[in-house]
């Protein structure tokens, strides 16, 4: 055999082995563990639309995250504010921009200056017009911290998702950040999208605040809050009608203890009412920080607020000291268990909002994949007949390439781990129509050449020559196309585009270089007289 | 074996006024077809909303259905049977987007359960907010745009060695475009102005090649959202992708017909150039038929057998096969003649 022969055979051998060997973890289940230590691992990952799955595109409302910080420091400077006995008029949250202040004497405006600007770096001072003898002030967050405020959420909001998403048991699930603000989550082979939505979606903001007992829900209701106030709502079920009740609370609003302390959360059952209910673990300083505050109200109702709505109101009975406490509710198993997980993940930084669902059934998704490997089949089997009855050996050949050609690009799809979807699985079937375009024109080629009376020798070669520029020309263009798609594309588009961008490839590489070899060896090496094409 | 006898001479360009006048009445109809109904039939993908394919135990009517979802406020839904016959599938589309998402599908379950009884199977959920709606427009469009774009610059390149005019072109392009987001253009308005800008410079820049490709592209894509106009389908992601293939394999034909007209013209530069041009296309010919028919029979093993989720995907690919076929033939080789004086009837040397 001629040595460039040889080489070209011993290229599509190489090909064709590394090809099998990335095939191999996708169709076996159990790889001996000498198989791992070298070779290749890489699965051709099914899309969520074939196996199932939820896929959720999360926008981080990271403006509020700027809205509560602002609250935050508000409660910080009033108390630098008596700390210092600067004696003020107001201090309030102005949207999201900062927040404004009235001092009560002319004397405290530099003393105040000098204080906020040395301790606030985060804020710009602005002098007001004010009354006389009352200086105020515009204290607005600069635009990088607030820049640095929403970045830092949506990574928070990133992680504690993530962790929820863990300890909810997901195999293989895909979490990342897409764009400045949204999130993706993609969970493949979910069985309950709704719960898994809701342990996603919820903010879990646990706070505890005081009932104010001093003043009457009533006449807060009517629109009378006392300053320093808020009301909030407890969502009962009545066990005599089934319906669902709203209980009003007069609460303080200052939040004396929130779940950034909580360090365990566990799902325990009371035996006396077999009900189950969550137990709170707090870190040191949260343990310091709930003793003193029971220790303080003795006899006085403290209620504990989830994302808002009042959980319970207990009657603090004693000083709890050892950092536990428990939220009771009428809560099922799967609720108390999901309320562990979130309160163990943390809270999200701000509420997030569902922009993009898309869930697909198991059931489905097989479905999916029977029938795109039954079209698959049929179309790729008149392909095969028709070529071999239409351009006889030749037309074999052809059909020898377009085998090698779908090992090739599911090998492809191996190799760059890459996810095939249902357009890809489209994108495969129109390559098996597409792909033996280049072989017609090679054989039309030939067909036109042995008509002007050459040897079958010669014929191959300008038949190959003159359609190769034909052939790369074409291809280049719809690989322009796919190319552009991948870019613009998501989930199955793109899966889309990946199967055809590979598909030209390998089929330029099939058609062309290796029907060439097979030629070659037949002509050349065989002395095959008789040209059939 | 063989279809196409080689010799054969059939006088394709003679008959361009024939072509040229289904091709514009296609796209007429296409245009007053998109106006009366009112745009394209965009789905979830781009107008945000919300859809959902049930299996039921049962057949019943979309009637039934709508009836059965009135306690959950979704009675302005609209349903539709799916899939193959005798199985009792079913979409519900909610163009509304303000209602609340999370638990949506547990609702309709529980709706059409206490109705139909058991056996109700949520398959799909698709729900895109506006706001992404919005976007994935944007990217679809642009996707699109960019497409035709690069394909332009490269067939410029390739086929008249004009790669500073094809440059030019991108570059004013740009600018253009750039220009009109900045005064607040909507993006379909964009894509408009961009194509006709693109068009006019390869007229101007007599780029005749790009030109004919380029058009014949538009001509593929513009007649088959003609057809999913027709038959009331639903424009989603995925067509977006099935367009941009069309695309991709309009060219495919119509560089392969152009690369022989480039190879003639080089041959026999004494022969007019209608009359190489037919050569062209007939000695071409035979590869036309049967790429196209292997490819269609892939498509339309897919189109029936594939399944309703790919079904309207393949109804695309048919179309545009068969259009785009059309179109290298007829469209694009046409088109080369536009710079031909009436009295030379030989190519235009530059």
């Amino acid at each position: 055999m001629s040595k460039r022969l040889t080489w070209r055979l011993g290229i599509i051998a190489v090909c064709i082995l590394g090809a099998l060997l990335y095939l191999v973890p996708s169709l076996s289940k159990n790889l001996p563990p000498w198989w791992s230590s070298f070779l290749p691992t890489e699965k051709v990952h099914l899309g969520l639309d074939l196996q199932g799955g939820m896929h959720l595109v999360l926008e981080v409302e990271a403006i509020k995250a700027v809205e509560s910080n602002i609250e935050r420091v508000v409660e910080e400077l009033k108390h630098d504010l008596r700390k210092n006995r600067f004696r003020y008029q107001d201090l309030k949250r102005i949207g999201t921009d900062g927040m404004a202040l009235t001092l009560l004497r002319e004397d405290d405006r530099s003393p105040f200056r000098e204080m906020f600007e040395a301790n606030y770096p985060d804020f710009e001072l602005k002098e007001l017009p004010g009354q006389p003898g009352k200086p105020s002030f515009e204290l607005v967050l600069r635009h990088k911290a607030r820049e640095h405020i929403m970045k830092m959420a949506v990574e928070q909001a990133l992680e504690t998702i993530r962790n929820r998403v863990d300890q909810f048991g997901v195999s293989e699930p895909d979490i990342r950040p897409q764009g400045k603000n949204r999130i993706l989550v993609q969970l493949p082979g979910i069985k309950d999208p709704d719960r898994a939505k809701k342990l996603i979606g919820k903010t879990a903001l646990l706070e505890f605040k005081l009932v104010d007992e001093d003043h009457s829900v009533e006449e807060a209701l009517k629109g009378n809050i006392p300053p320093g106030d808020e009301i909030l709502y407890q969502v009962a079920y009545d066990p005599k009608t089934g319906g669902r009740r709203k209980i009003p609370y007069l609460l303080k609003k200052r939040a004396l203890l929130t779940g950034q302390y909580i360090t365990d959360a566990r799902v325990q059952i009371d035996p006396q009412y077999n009900e189950p209910y969550v137990t709170l673990s707090f870190d040191r300083r949260g343990a310091r920080l709930f003793e003193k505050i029971t220790g303080e109200n003795i006899k006085k109702r403290l209620a504990i607020v989830l994302d808002n709505k009042v959980n319970s109101a207990p009657v603090i009975q004693d000083k709890i000291s050892g950092g536990r406490a428990q939220i009771t509710g009428r809560f099922t198993m799967e609720e108390a268990r999901d309320l562990a997980i979130v309160l163990r993940a943390g809270a999200l930084p701000a509420p997030v909002k569902i922009l993009e669902e898309r869930t697909v059934g198991p059931s489905l998704g097989r479905d999916s994949i029977h029938k795109g490997l039954v079209s698959m089949v049929v179309g790729g089997v008149v392909v095969v007949i028709f070529m071999a009855i239409y351009y006889a050996l030749a037309g074999v050949i052809a059909d020898v390439a377009l085998l090698l050609n779908i090992l090739f690009i599911m090998a492809g799809l191996a190799f760059f781990g890459a996810t095939l979807t249902l357009p890809g699985i489209a994108g495969i079937i129109l390559t098996i129509g597409m792909s033996v375009d280049a072989n017609v024109l090679i054989f039309e080629r030939i067909r036109e050449e042995v008509r002007l009376g050459k040897t079958p020798r010669t014929a191959i070669d300008a038949g190959y020559a003159k359609a190769l520029v034909t052939i790369l020309d074409a291809n280049i263009t719809t690989l322009i196309a796919a190319l552009v798609l991948f870019q613009f594309g998501t989930g199955p588009v793109r899966g889309f585009a990946v199967t055809l961008s590979i598909g030209i490839i390998s089929s330029l590489f099939t058609a062309i270089f290796v029907t060439r070899v097979i030629f070659d060896y037949l002509y050349l090496e065989r002395r095959m007289k008789r040209l059939s094409v | 074996m063989e279809f196409i006898k080689p010799g054969i001479n059939i006088d394709f360009i003679g008959k361009r006024n024939i072509a040229f006048f289904i091709s514009g009445a296609l796209i007429v109809a296409t245009f007053l077809l998109l106006l009366w109904r009112g745009g394209p039939n965009y789905g979830v993908d781009f107008t945000g909303g919300v859809l959902i394919q049930v299996k039921l135990a049962h057949k019943h009517s979309p009637g039934e259905i709508k009836k059965a979802l009135v306690p959950i406020q979704l009675q302005d839904s609209i349903i539709q049977e799916f899939g193959e016959k005798g199985q009792a599938e079913y979409l519900i589309r909610v163009r509304k987007t303000d209602i609340n998402l999370t638990g949506l599908s547990d609702k309709v379950r529980a709706a059409l359960i206490a109705v139909f009884g058991q056996g109700v199977e949520i398959r799909r959920v698709e729900m895109v907010g506006p706001k992404v709606g919005r976007d994935l427009r944007q990217k679809a469009l642009f996707a699109i745009f960019y497409a035709i774009l690069f394909i332009a610059i490269y067939i410029s390149g390739r086929f008249e060695l004009k790669w500073l005019m094809s440059i030019i072109m991108a570059v004013s392009l740009s600018v253009v475009v750039y220009v009109a987001s900045s005064f607040g253009v909507s993006v379909t308005w964009l894509i408009l102005i961009a194509l006709a800008v693109t068009l006019g410079l390869c007229w101007f820049l007599k780029l005749r090649y790009a030109l004919g490709a380029i058009f014949a592209l538009i001509h593929d894509v513009t007649i088959t959202v003609g057809a999913f106009s027709l038959t009331d389908r639903e424009i989603s992601l995925a067509i977006i992708a099935a367009f941009l293939t069309i695309v991709g394999y309009s060219l495919n034909d119509t560089i392969i017909v152009f690369d022989r007209i480039r190879e003639n013209v080089k041959r026999f530069k004494r022969r007019p150039f209608v009359e190489v041009m037919n050569q062209s296309i007939n000695e071409t010919l035979s590869r036309t038929v049967l790429t196209s028919s292997t490819t269609l029979f892939v498509v339309l093993a897919l189109f029936v057998l594939g399944g309703g989720v790919i079904h309207d995907f393949a109804f695309a690919m048919l179309v545009g096969i068969v259009v785009g076929t059309y179109s290298s033939i007829y469209v694009a080789s046409p088109i080369l003649l536009i710079w031909e004086g009436k009295s030379t009837g030989k190519p235009s040397r530059k």
